[in-house]
């Protein structure tokens, strides 16, 4: 599949760009020219359906600026007219959020590498080394992209609950790197290596390198794509982990980010919507900062995963 | 292994001429490289079968017993788990949420994914920053844009504030049972329909121009060639795109859990959420696990469907 030319350069092969929003051409009119009012239809019909993807983004950061009396003012202001930095500071203080913010980076950062480890050596030995049994353990390993983890979430508590790991990260760490998501990665290194030029190895072989060598000096330098795919989509599913955290961490300074971002409510219960929004603003733009200057690693990253959701 | 036709490495058959041969080591190079092969998989090997395989069987296990947590007893109850699956008065409510979620899903994000590709695949200025903005919530981190829309659809949130300013009076749109799941469904589309949205322009993109041409030649206008000729050869990115969504529908758990907790009534409770429900706030493991294999099963089938067309998309693409 070609996803290189998706966000960077124009597409190759579209259709008719004579097109009007509608899809339709209209009658009687001569091929070449694109109307302007054509076009004004087009981007209009563009920026009407773009709202639901931007206004929610707007929304938050412009509501967490908000003084509370102004969150549900009537009628609703797109732009805060007294901003105020307040919500994020409380942030801080109701809960252990810079505690939090550094528990989900490092097990994100944690996650990610483990997974590109062990999916750079498994996907590796299953593209290019020989050895008895290799299809049927592969089979093995894609079994675990058949099984989702809300499946096994159950007996998984179970087990750490037994080992004393519950209120820990650990469950966490270690069912995420060597679980489920790694397999997907596994798979992708593994058609990457396959279309490596068998020659490099052999003449790296010649040279007397071993295996270890030919895969840390030759083979991974390589695959510098695939492993960025295998980072980026490994790094979003698990700064977006919630059903795991929710179930194995009680204590609020082990919470993670979409865990923490649930639990800012008064007294009361009743939702403090300026220091939430605030909260998902601190969680949400870093990534979003990053996209838009990787964009075009992230679409073929994600695109190459098969895709989730 | 035969060990016949080794590579031989530099200084390891060091047999002069005229000294009687050597015995081969046993290590031979392709004994080496196998042994490699077993280090290099183990890591990945290890956990599927500890924390996927090992915990599948687990849930077989655990579903023919009834745990009490508080008593500490652990009884075997045989299928009693299963017959009170058929006999659960929720199960049928619990089924027609994530029957409609996920063709509700389906529906909405494939014909919006589909629409945004035809629209963007084009060279006309500005498109590349739609497809960014299309796109972009991919990248929001999920429960942050959960919260956000569980902002804007409450009664007197920024959805019913905008629709008032244009004198229509909104409904609670998480609290009442029609809109609550129709609700759920359009915030999960707008997060992942940039997804399909890239898969589609791909193929989009695959449809060789000349055939288009070509059936302008004859006399077609755009929805024909539309109609006859991109969409059959886009038809398995659809179909797989299809089984992607459902699947994926079926793991839906966080937007749930921040927007509705399974309400109003269990309205919004899916196979997925009951199942969390049932284990974790009710402590029925025997009960959460039977459902885990209800789950298990239902994906199963889409998985291997999902397989023999991804077999077809494959082809198609060589």
């Amino acid at each position: 599949m070609r996803t290189d030319t998706l966000f960077d350069t124009e597409p190759a092969g579209s259709l008719d760009p004579n097109l009007d929003a509608a899809g339709r051409r209209p009658a009687r009119r001569p091929r070449r020219p694109s109307s302007a009012g054509r076009k004004v239809v087009f981007y209009g019909v563009l920026s009407l359906l773009a709202v639901p993807f931007v206004f929610p983004t707007w929304w938050m950061i412009t509501s967490s600026l908000k003084p509370v009396n102004e969150i549900f003012a009537f009628p609703p202001s797109l732009w805060p007219a007294d901003p105020t930095l307040q919500a994020y500071a409380d942030a801080f203080t109701i809960q252990p959020f810079a505690q939090q913010y550094f528990n989900s980076l490092y097990i994100a950062i944690v996650v990610t590498t483990g997974t590109m480890l062990i999916a750079a050596m498994a996907g590796y030995a299953f593209a290019r080394i020989r050895f008895p049994g290799q299809n049927a353990l592969f089979l093995v390993v894609l079994m675990g992209l058949l099984i989702p983890s809300e499946v096994t979430i159950v007996p998984l508590f179970q087990m750490f609950n037994g080992l004393g790991l519950v209120n820990t990260h650990w469950p966490i760490l270690l069912v995420t790197t060597f679980g489920a998501p790694s397999v997907l990665a596994t798979f992708i290194m593994r058609q990457f290596f396959l279309t490596l030029p068998v020659e490099l190895e052999e003449a790296a072989r010649l040279d007397g390198l071993g295996r270890w060598a030919i895969w840390w000096r030759i083979a991974l330098p390589l695959s510098r794509t695939a492993l960025a795919a295998v980072a980026i989509f490994t790094f979003l599913h698990v700064w977006n982990l919630y059903l795991e955290p929710t179930v194995y961490l009680l204590s609020p300074e082990l919470f993670t980010l979409p865990q923490a971002l649930t639990r800012y409510t008064d007294a009361y219960g009743g939702e403090m919507w300026n220091v939430q929004m605030a909260a998902s603003t601190m969680t949400a733009l870093p990534v979003l900062i990053v996209f838009v200057f990787a964009q075009k690693q992230f679409v073929e990253g994600l695109a190459q995963t098969g895709l989730k959701g | 292994m035969t060990t016949s036709v080794s590579p031989v490495l530099p200084g390891r058959d060091a047999s002069r001429p005229g000294s009687p041969p050597r015995r081969r080591p046993w290590l031979t190079y392709q004994r080496k490289d196998a042994l490699a092969g077993y280090v290099f998989i183990a890591p990945q090997l290890i956990g599927i079968v500890g924390f996927v395989l090992v915990p599948l069987v687990l849930i077989f296990y655990y579903s023919v017993h009834e745990w009490n947590v508080l008593a500490g007893t652990f009884t075997f109850v045989g299928l009693e788990n299963v017959e009170a699956l058929f006999a659960d008065p929720q199960m049928g409510e619990v089924l027609t949420a994530t029957g409609i979620f996920s063709v509700g899903l389906v529906v909405f994000n494939l014909s919006l994914a589909l629409l945004l590709a035809v629209l963007l695949n084009r060279r006309w200025r500005g498109v590349t920053a739609f497809r960014t903005i299309f796109f972009s919530p991919v990248v929001v981190s999920l429960v942050a844009w959960t919260i956000v829309w569980g902002f804007l659809l409450q009664d007197n949130g920024g959805i019913n504030g905008l629709l008032a300013l244009v004198g229509v009076d909104g409904p609670n749109w998480l609290r009442e049972g029609p809109t609550a799941l129709l609700s759920v469904v359009v915030v999960q589309v707008f997060k992942n329909v940039g997804l399909n949205m890239v898969l589609f322009l791909a193929a989009l993109q695959g449809v060789p121009r000349e055939l288009q041409e070509a059936a302008k030649v004859d006399g077609a206008d755009e929805r024909q060639i539309f109609g006859r000729i991109v969409i059959p050869l886009i038809s398995p990115t659809i179909l797989l795109t299809v089984i992607i969504t459902i699947v994926g529908s079926l793991q839906v758990y966080a937007q749930i859990a921040v927007l509705t907790q399974g309400g109003p009534g269990i309205s919004t409770t899916v196979l997925v959420y009951y199942l969390v429900q049932q284990a974790f706030d009710f402590h029925h493991f025997g009960y959460g696990s039977t459902l885990a294999i209800l789950l298990f099963l239902i994906v199963l089938v889409l998985t291997i469907a999902q397989w023999q067309l991804r077999k077809r998309w494959v082809f198609y693409e060589n």
